[in-house]
């Protein structure tokens, strides 16, 4: 079992999802309890579903300096670091440690595979691609990162973590150790997944995607809808950053169990679970909020319910957000996380939007509706593809252990 | 840049392309002769034989080297961190999809889908080998092997346990062949750990530098390297197969690694 790690400041975050731009629109919506979810115009051929869809990325091109790395997914990572001053935050870190002092990790699952999609739907009469596509930066999986380090002029550690749908919450541990290891001052981490063809048609293959907007934890759950996101941190050493939320623990663990399914038993997930309280030094009771995975899969929403039960006491609240925002893929961990640090800022609990009829499975833990009251510690989950887990603790700076 | 470096002890080693079949060849080709080349493409035979079937040619070839190295390390595989690196995962399979989307969206194999994630060989390695530990598959273009072996030895060290790294990279598959520019397989694996052990091969210091100009491979490693964003490894891979020296890896466009590599008898 890991050691207690010494907690890290979140000095900055912010998040852009169907739900908004920026902090203040994500706090809206979990407010008002609206779901940001809509019928699917995504594509040449709109698979029939619903989507949570970022509005107005068509027309915001990349700015000239940058025109190079345009597609959707950049773009979106662009309108995300503009939100809540968290460029002008990292460029603050940048000038106070030295461009080479900041990490840049960042998570995605679909990175540009759109642009990709869109060079072979606009191939050459020789099966080549087109002049306009031959942006061989942009067709690989580090496009997101490659470009993200180029816009805020990072010249530190830079990497890509595409572990599917738990790509962007192990980004904080991977941080964290560079961090602790004195490699690095200050890392940036976050998320970026964008809509294209290949989830949307990828997941409608596995049978996953539902026909309605997504229903967490309902009875009658029938697959998830596919939102997508950017969201971003700023990661400091405690002491740079006094008042601000912690990053106090984390795991890491795989399922060794199936591709595109869960381990029926829970192993991984509680695995996970298990490595990120001994990191953080807590009991299970100590954990006011999980913000569950939650897909609205059914097997997802079966076994973390069934690992809910198990872990934690009955006074520990939980909710999936996917509801408000859809599954966001590799962006989820970044999103969710932000969203468990505004429900912590605002002692404002998420219910879990979408269930009208509750899973007869979920228990007494399932915060249904929003409710206020003060969360000192939140849980975050994280499940991907090829059985790929990831937990993340943050608690109130003036708590953490 | 000022820290210190990393300290980290290679404890095995894996390798294949379609000329080294496996390490030892590798010393060979530095030694001047011409080692037998592979008789046939990894076959992942670690895999049972459905995920056998369906596993791609990417992630046959991560789990061959990582076969390789962990026989030699004796490391218990159920509970050994591994971090796979990769520029452009499975490419046969990224062409599959696009095309395939491109034509009919609606014909989407399910089997290919989930086979398109970048931690596909993390996913079948640890389902293989009934691996619980952490997982992670990474990316950084042509330094996918240098940023990969930052990420596995931050983790040896922050973590205090050995890690398996991976690092492959196939041949591109239609027109991303020309965009890619992967024109051979490559694909090769260390097993790191915290401290020396009776199966230690060698230490490795490994520091963060601003980027210097890395001193040209002989061939015909230099023609390997530039035909796969995994090869670049080979740098590090020959000071091993040589007993010891130093060179430069890239991690990110402006950030290397200074490797210092002693072999231990």
């Amino acid at each position: 079992m890991p050691d207690p790690m010494t907690p890290l400041a979140i000095s900055a975050y912010t998040a852009t999802s169907a739900m908004g731009r920026g902090l203040h629109a994500h706090l809206a919506s979990l407010r008002g309890e609206r779901t940001a979810l809509q019928p699917n115009d995504f594509g040449p051929t709109p698979l029939p579903c619903w989507v949570g869809r970022v509005a107005g990325l068509e027309d915001a091109p990349l700015p000239a300096p940058h025109a190079g790395w345009d597609c959707r997914n950049n773009r979106l990572a662009w309108l995300g670091l503009q939100q809540d001053d968290f460029m002008s935050r990292v460029l603050e870190a940048r000038a106070r440690y030295g461009a080479d002092r900041v990490a840049l990790v960042l998570g995605t699952s679909t990175a540009s595979i759109g642009a990709t999609e869109e060079a072979y739907r606009t191939l050459d009469a020789d099966g080549g691609f087109a002049d306009a596509m031959l942006r061989p930066e942009l067709h690989a999986p580090h496009s997101l990162a490659a470009f993200v380090a180029a816009a805020l002029g990072l010249e530190g550690p830079c990497l890509t973590i595409s572990t599917a749908c738990s790509s962007s919450a192990k980004v904080f541990a991977s941080a964290e150790r560079l961090l602790r290891l004195g490699l690095v001052d200050a890392a940036v981490v976050g998320g970026v997944d964008s809509l294209c063809a290949s989830v949307l048609f990828g997941f409608n293959a596995l049978e996953l995607v539902s026909r309605t907007p997504c229903r967490p934890f309902d009875a009658d759950r029938d697959g998830i809808s596919i939102g997508e996101a950017a969201a971003f941190a700023l990661l400091e050493r405690g002491m740079a950053a006094p008042g601000r939320p912690r990053l106090i623990g984390y795991g890491e663990s795989s399922d060794a169990h199936h591709m595109s399914t869960p381990d029926p038993n829970g192993r991984g997930a509680e695995l996970a679970l298990r490595a990120a309280l001994e990191r953080a030094a807590i009991e299970p009771a100590q954990v006011d909020y999980v913000n569950l995975h939650g897909t609205a899969s059914i097997k997802n929403d079966e076994v973390e319910a069934a690992v809910l039960e198990r872990l934690f006491p009955i006074t520990t609240r939980a909710s999936s957000s996917k509801g408000y925002s859809g599954h966001t893929l590799g962006a989820a961990g970044a999103l969710e996380a932000v969203i468990s640090l505004l429900a912590m800022a605002h002692d404002l609990l998420p219910g879990n939007l979408g269930a009208t009829t509750p899973d007869p499975r979920c228990g007494p833990r399932f915060a249904w509706r929003n409710e206020s009251r003060p969360i000192t510690v939140a849980l975050s989950n994280s499940f991907g593809f090829g059985g790929n887990n990831a937990c993340l603790l943050f608690a109130h700076a003036g708590v953490a252990p | 840049m000022t820290s210190l470096p990393l300290r980290l002890y290679i404890e095995g080693v894996g390798v294949w392309s379609p000329q080294l079949a496996g390490f030892p060849a590798l010393c060979e080709v530095l030694a001047g002769a011409m080692p037998t080349p592979p008789a046939k493409a990894p076959t992942a035979s670690i895999l049972p034989p459905a995920e056998r079937r369906r596993a791609p040619a990417c992630v046959r070839l991560a789990l061959e080297v990582a076969q390789q190295a962990t026989a030699a390390s004796g490391r218990e595989l159920a509970t050994l961190p591994c971090v796979f690196a990769s520029s452009h995962g499975d490419q046969a399979t990224t062409d599959y999809m696009c095309a395939t989307l491109a034509r009919e969206p609606l014909e989407l194999s399910p089997t290919r889908f989930h086979n398109s994630v970048h931690n596909a060989a993390a996913g079948y390695w640890t389902i293989a080998v009934g691996c619980r530990a952490a997982s992670s598959a990474v990316s950084a273009g042509r330094a996918s092997f240098g940023a990969g072996l930052l990420e596995a030895g931050s983790q040896v060290l922050g973590n205090d346990e050995a890690v398996l790294l991976a690092c492959a990279d196939t041949v591109g598959v239609g027109p991303m062949y020309e965009v890619t520019g992967c024109r051979e397989a490559f694909g090769c694996a260390l097993v790191l750990a915290p401290q020396r052990s009776a199966n230690t091969l060698a230490r490795v210091d490994v520091q963060l530098t601003s980027v210097l100009p890395e001193p040209p491979l002989p061939e015909p490693l230099a023609s390997w390297c530039s035909n796969s964003p995994s090869a670049p490894a080979l740098a590090l891979l020959a000071l091993l197969a040589r007993g010891g020296g130093h060179c430069q890896l890239a991690a990110a466009p402006a950030l290397g690694l200074h490797i210092d590599l002693e072999r231990i008898p």
